[in-house]
Order: C-alpha cells, then sequence, then structure tokens
C-alpha cells in the first residue's frame, strides 16, 4: 500500500511537470527546426547538429555556436561564446540548489543535465508554490525531459528539411530575425535595454577585432554596463 | 575536429555551470553583484551579435534604405515588442525581405 501511494504520488507528479511544461514547447519546437536547418546550413553534419543539441543543450548558443562556425571562427572563440552565454546557468543553479539538496548525486547529476531556461522557469514556480517537495524532483524530471524529448526531436526534423531545402537558402537572414525573436523578450527592464545597447554599438566599435572576438568582447562590455548601472542604484 | 572540440569542450562547461551550485550548495554564496550581472548576459551577448548582421554589409558600415537587412531587423523588433510571439517576429522579418525583393525587382 505505501510503495503503491508512492509510485503513484511520483507518476502524478513526474506528469504535472509535463503538463505544466507543454504550452513552452510550442515557443521551443521551432526554434529546434530552425537550429537544425542552421546548424547544417554553417557546415555541420547530420551527427555533429544533433549532436550538438545533446552535448550542449541550449539554444542560444548553439545558434551562436553555428553562426560562429559559419564564418570560420577558431574553436577556442566558439567555446568562450557558448561558455558566456550559457553563464547565466549559474543563477538557475543557485536557485534550485536548495530544492535538490536531499537528492542523491546522480539525481543532482542529472537534473542538472535538464536544467533549461524553459525547464527552470516551470519547475522554481512549482517549488515556490508548494509547501511540500518529496516529489518535486519528479516533477522537475517531467519538466525537463519534456523539454529534451522535444529540443532532439525538432532538431531531427530541422536537420531532415535542411536537407531537402534550396542550397541557397538565406541563412544569413534567418540567424539575426532568430536572435531578435530571442533578445526581445529578454529586455524587461530599463537598465537590459541600456545593456543591450551598449552591446550592439560595441559590437559594431570592435568589428575589426581578430578571430571574430569582436561579439564576445562588445558582450563582456555590455555586462560591466549592467553592473555599473546596478551598483549606482544602490548608492544612496 | 574542430567542431567535436566545441561541442565536447562547450558540452561540458555549459554542464559545469547547470551543475555548479546544485552540487555546491552551502559551500558557497554567489555574491550578490554577480547574481545582478549574469541576469544582463543574454541581452548583452544577443544584441552583440545582432548588431553586426543588420549594420554591416559587405565589411562596411551601413545605414540606409538599400540596407533591406536592417530594415527588416526594425520591422522583425517592432513586431517582437507588440506581438511577443516568436513566430510573428521571424515571419514578419521574411515577409518584408520577400515584398521588397519582390518590388525592387518588377517596379
Amino acid at each position: 500500500m505505501g510503495i503503491s501511494l508512492k509510485v503513484q504520488g511520483s507518476l502524478y507528479a513526474f506528469l504535472e511537470g509535463v503538463r505544466d511544461e507543454t504550452p513552452l514547447l510550442f515557443a521551443v519546437v521551432p526554434f529546434g527546426v530552425i537550429y537544425g536547418i542552421t546548424a547544417l546550413e554553417a557546415g555541420l553534419t547530420k551527427l555533429q547538429a544533433q549532436l550538438m543539441s545533446c552535448m550542449i543543450f541550449g539554444g542560444s548558443s548553439q545558434f551562436a555556436a553555428s553562426k560562429l562556425f559559419a564564418e570560420a571562427a577558431p574553436w577556442s572563440v566558439i567555446v568562450l561564446t557558448v561558455a558566456i552565454i550559457n553563464l547565466r546557468h549559474l543563477l538557475y543553479s543557485a536557485s534550485v540548489a536548495p530544492y535538490l539538496q536531499e537528492l542523491s548525486f546522480g539525481w543532482k547529476a542529472l537534473l542538472a543535465y535538464l536544467l533549461t531556461d524553459e525547464a527552470y522557469a516551470v519547475t522554481i514556480n512549482h517549488y515556490q508554490k508548494q509547501q511540500e517537495h518529496s516529489y518535486g524532483h519528479l516533477y522537475f524530471l517531467g519538466a525537463g525531459i519534456a523539454l529534451w524529448i522535444s529540443w532532439q526531436l525538432s532538431t531531427a526534423v530541422g536537420i531532415t528539411l535542411g536537407k531537402m531545402l534550396p542550397p541557397k537558402w538565406p541563412l544569413d537572414f534567418f540567424l539575426p530575425l532568430t536572435f531578435i525573436a530571442i533578445l526581445v523578450p529578454t529586455l524587461k527592464s530599463h537598465s537590459s535595454v541600456i545593456v543591450a545597447l551598449v552591446a550592439g554599438v560595441s559590437s559594431l566599435l570592435l568589428y575589426e577585432l581578430p578571430y571574430k572576438l569582436g561579439p564576445i568582447a562588445a558582450a563582456l562590455i555590455g555586462i560591466m554596463s549592467g553592473f555599473v548601472l546596478e551598483a549606482r542604484r544602490r548608492r544612496p | 575536429m574542430k567542431v567535436w572540440l566545441v561541442l565536447f569542450l562547450g558540452g561540458i562547461l555549459t554542464y559545469l555551470t547547470r551543475l555548479s551550485f546544485v552540487y555546491l550548495f552551502g559551500l558557497w554564496e554567489m555574491p550578490l553583484w554577480l547574481q545582478k550581472s549574469l541576469r544582463y548576459v543574454p541581452p548583452a551577448v544577443l544584441s552583440a551579435l545582432i548588431a553586426p548582421e543588420l549594420f554591416i554589409r559587405s565589411g562596411q558600415f551601413l545605414i540606409s534604405f538599400e540596407n533591406m537587412k536592417l530594415l527588416a531587423g526594425i520591422v522583425a523588433i517592432i513586431t517582437a515588442i507588440f506581438t511577443k510571439s516568436m513566430f510573428w517576429t521571424i515571419s514578419s522579418g521574411v515577409l518584408f525581405m520577400l515584398i521588397s525583393d519582390i518590388l525592387t525587382k518588377y517596379l
């Protein structure tokens, strides 16, 4: 009886996670498809394009990497760019950490792999609403796996479509539009708009930097300007 | 080879940032300045990637009505602000490109 109740509770939490993640999948799937097309266009093989979705599993960093591959940037610059874009996961990691402390290392390792923007958004909301967290990790697992499967499948669809598209598919039109679609929703405050402007202008000024270092140097300047804004605000 | 190296190192670094505090909880508290700065990472990186795509045409800085990509980008930004929809953001930019392409060819 006790065991079957536990199984029931676990399954319920898992399915709840899947259910709450579902609305976000409508936004994720088109991105996955466009990513698959973009990665092939950038010169990656089908296998590399698909494995990037498994190994990095972070949409905007995968788009940025594809862009840099297409421009023949050095590998070190591409790795640096991916690492910096994904630094924001430190925030998510710190934010869910208190809820995962009772779990084994295996669970922590698995859930960390599934800790994407979309899974985080749904899971942290669940943790903050619930008083009782004994099945929280299964909710997280449900949300994370729903997203993982959608991302892998939509990548595969994009790769298949990419093979069928005419060879002169205008990647250089699609990529900036995709980045705009990701950027605009992140501009939630005045300071984030200022940060984006500083980074954009710096990127134009630093365009001539060697090794395609311009954008990433500009991004760091933008982040620093955000930090300065925060420091000024706190001063009386 | 280069691609595999990027996938491997990029994958490990991304995974470590995700695992970081989940694993190290209690050992180190993230300072407030770092928390605040991390929130600016996505707008800064994305904007730095977009700007050259829109403003620089064949190596030259170009603000003019001939720079269709810049105009398409502006259309997409305005659409993104008003619709908050990824689908319409990308579609509006693409539609703008297609229509302006047809107009310049046949008018």
